[in-house]
């Protein structure tokens, strides 16, 4: 699904109009195929500006954007481009388009003009990895919020994109909607997708394979969930980030000697450790 | 959601029906020409023919006859105020009088005319809206007016808005309800006093209501971008409309009905 997927920032830096300051600068990453990419910060440290570089929804003003070797910066490129990285955004309610479920998913594939019996086995296959079977015929409106986001990431995987960006796609979710988003994620990571995740929260970057932590605009650290675990809730802490508890007793339990810190967190060992 | 407890998305009534499962091309078409027929036929002994085609249609289509008819309830009054117009106001043979006012022979014939043609009218459109849904009518119309594209009008750029207001009237129902609540909350009185205040009182919910709304076209601007969406052009579509051989004879049919009813109407005039 991924094979040879490629996103490269060079030197990226990049001012919304009418600011003098930069949202990104002089950021460089590369993302590879299959990976699932975690881009931690706090609110406002550019986090979503660079995702939105990925799908060529902004373009740099200096430096380069790469994906699959296709410029983010050419008009010409911007539909390839947006076929390859597809994007879920934070607020569902506001990026469905159609009043009917299956007419939502189907959005990207029609954009693309493809013909009606492929969209019809591209919508079908994407509501049933994302578990909304049964509902191509609902109203949007009847859904529920983990419903509505499952929806949107369905109607971005219709575009069979070899990478998906989430930009704090949970953000707005319950607990248990929040589940049910990251375990379709882990499910699509699993098939080989390249997944790009934009979070705030600690917790999500567990089962991630690298974490990129921003602030200010600038790439801070990169490095596994334990590295970064490993730098301590003080560091963390000047970038903005907060150890959530779940991790700080993970690092509790670590440091006593009753789990081993090369393995990532999981509430189930946290919980065995803790009985003993 | 609870707005929505108590309201329905336009008046769509599912069932499966010959008139469902028409091309709603045709069921447009087939309602303009009965529009312009019930223009077109002026002897008031042809309107019982309306009424006949009416209720078989509504047969035909599986709803109940009182509900077509309650289609027509918003209207109610505007029929009364205009028959009440040219019942007073027809010159002729004057009927009855009462100091100003006259009644004339013209004017009743007249006013049952102009009554019964409105309500006829909002009758046939209402069995359109109530056999197609609004995804199919934007569709329909959609289709019925790409021809005029080249010409510069935006058949696409209409139906899509047509589209995007189905899927957020619901949301912005939602919304509004929660900013009233709000407002509620610390004290706002939304429905006490005079229209004037009463209006006033809806201001503080208008204007975040406003800036919501725009903040969500923008994110909704920026989320179509995303998934590719450049305009009509180049877009295909998940259920293609099909004009099969029942849309050609189920349009010829009304068509047919409507030119008779004008014929007869020249003949007995």
């Amino acid at each position: 699904m991924a094979e040879g997927f490629v996103s490269v920032l060079k030197g990226v830096r990049f001012s919304y109009p009418r600011t003098d300051t930069a949202a990104l600068d002089g950021v460089d990453l590369e993302i590879r195929a299959g990976e699932w990419i975690a881009l931690l910060g706090p609110n406002g440290s550019g986090k979503s500006t660079l995702a939105k570089h990925l799908n060529a929804l902004l373009a740099p003003t200096q430096g380069v954007c790469l994906v699959c070797g296709r410029d983010t910066r050419d008009e010409k490129a911007l539909e390839a481009i947006r076929r390859l990285v597809a994007m879920v955004f934070q607020n569902p309610d506001n990026q469905l388009v159609a009043a009917v479920v299956e007419e939502d998913a189907a959005f990207g594939p029609e954009n693309a003009g493809l013909p009606p019996e492929v969209i019809r086995s591209r919508v079908d296959w994407a509501l049933s990895v994302c578990g909304l079977s049964g509902k191509e015929r609902s109203p949007v409106y009847t859904l529920s919020g983990g419903q509505k986001q499952r929806l949107a990431v369905a109607g971005a995987l219709a575009m069979e994109p070899p990478c998906l960006v989430l930009d704090e796609a949970t953000a707005m979710l319950d607990p248990q909607g929040r589940t049910e988003i990251m375990d379709v994620v882990a499910d699509l990571n699993g098939r080989g997708m390249t997944i790009v995740q934009i979070t705030h929260r600690l917790e999500e970057v567990v089962s991630c394979d690298r974490v990129a932590v921003i602030d200010g605009g600038v790439l801070r650290w990169q490095g596994t969930p334990l590295d970064l675990f490993a730098l301590g809730p003080d560091l963390l802490a000047t970038w903005g980030l907060e150890t959530p508890p779940f991790i700080r007793l993970w690092q509790e339990l670590c440091g006593a000697g009753l789990l081993d810190p090369a393995v990532p967190p999981s509430p189930k060992e946290v919980l065995d450790a803790l009985c003993r | 959601m609870q707005f929505m407890n108590h309201m329905t998305l336009g008046q769509y009534v599912p069932a499966d029906s010959f008139v469902h499962r028409l091309d709603p091309r045709c069921k447009i078409l087939a309602t303009v020409a009965l529009l312009a027929g019930v223009f077109l036929v002026t002897d008031l002994r042809l309107f019982p023919g309306w009424a006949l085609l009416l209720v078989a249609v509504s047969a035909l289509a599986k709803i109940p006859l009182s509900m077509v008819l309650r289609s027509a309830r918003p209207v109610v009054f505007l029929v009364l105020i205009t028959a009440l117009i040219h019942v007073f106001l027809t010159k002729g043979d004057p009927l009855w009088r009462w100091g100003i006012f006259t009644i004339t022979a013209e004017g009743v014939v007249m006013a049952s005319r102009m009554a019964l043609r409105l309500l006829f009218l909002v009758l046939f459109a209402g069995l359109l809206t109530l056999t197609t849904s609004p995804m199919e009518l934007s569709d329909g119309l959609e289709r019925l007016f790409a021809p005029l594209t080249p010409l510069g009008f935006p058949a696409h750029d209409l139906a899509m808005m047509m589209t995007i207001a189905l899927r957020f009237i619901p949301t912005l129902l939602d919304e509004t309800d929660r900013i009233m609540k709000a407002q509620l909350a610390r004290g706002a009185d939304l429905d006490r006093g005079n229209i004037v205040r009463r209006l006033r009182a809806f201001i503080p919910v208008l204007v975040p209501l406003f800036v919501i709304v725009f903040q969500r076209a923008d994110d909704l601007a920026t989320a179509m971008e995303a998934r590719g969406y450049r305009g009509g052009k180049g877009r295909s579509r998940l259920n293609p409309l099909h004009w099969r051989a029942r849309d050609g004879l189920a349009l010829a049919s009304v068509v047919a009905l409507v030119v008779a009813g004008a014929a007869a109407d020249r003949w007995l005039t």
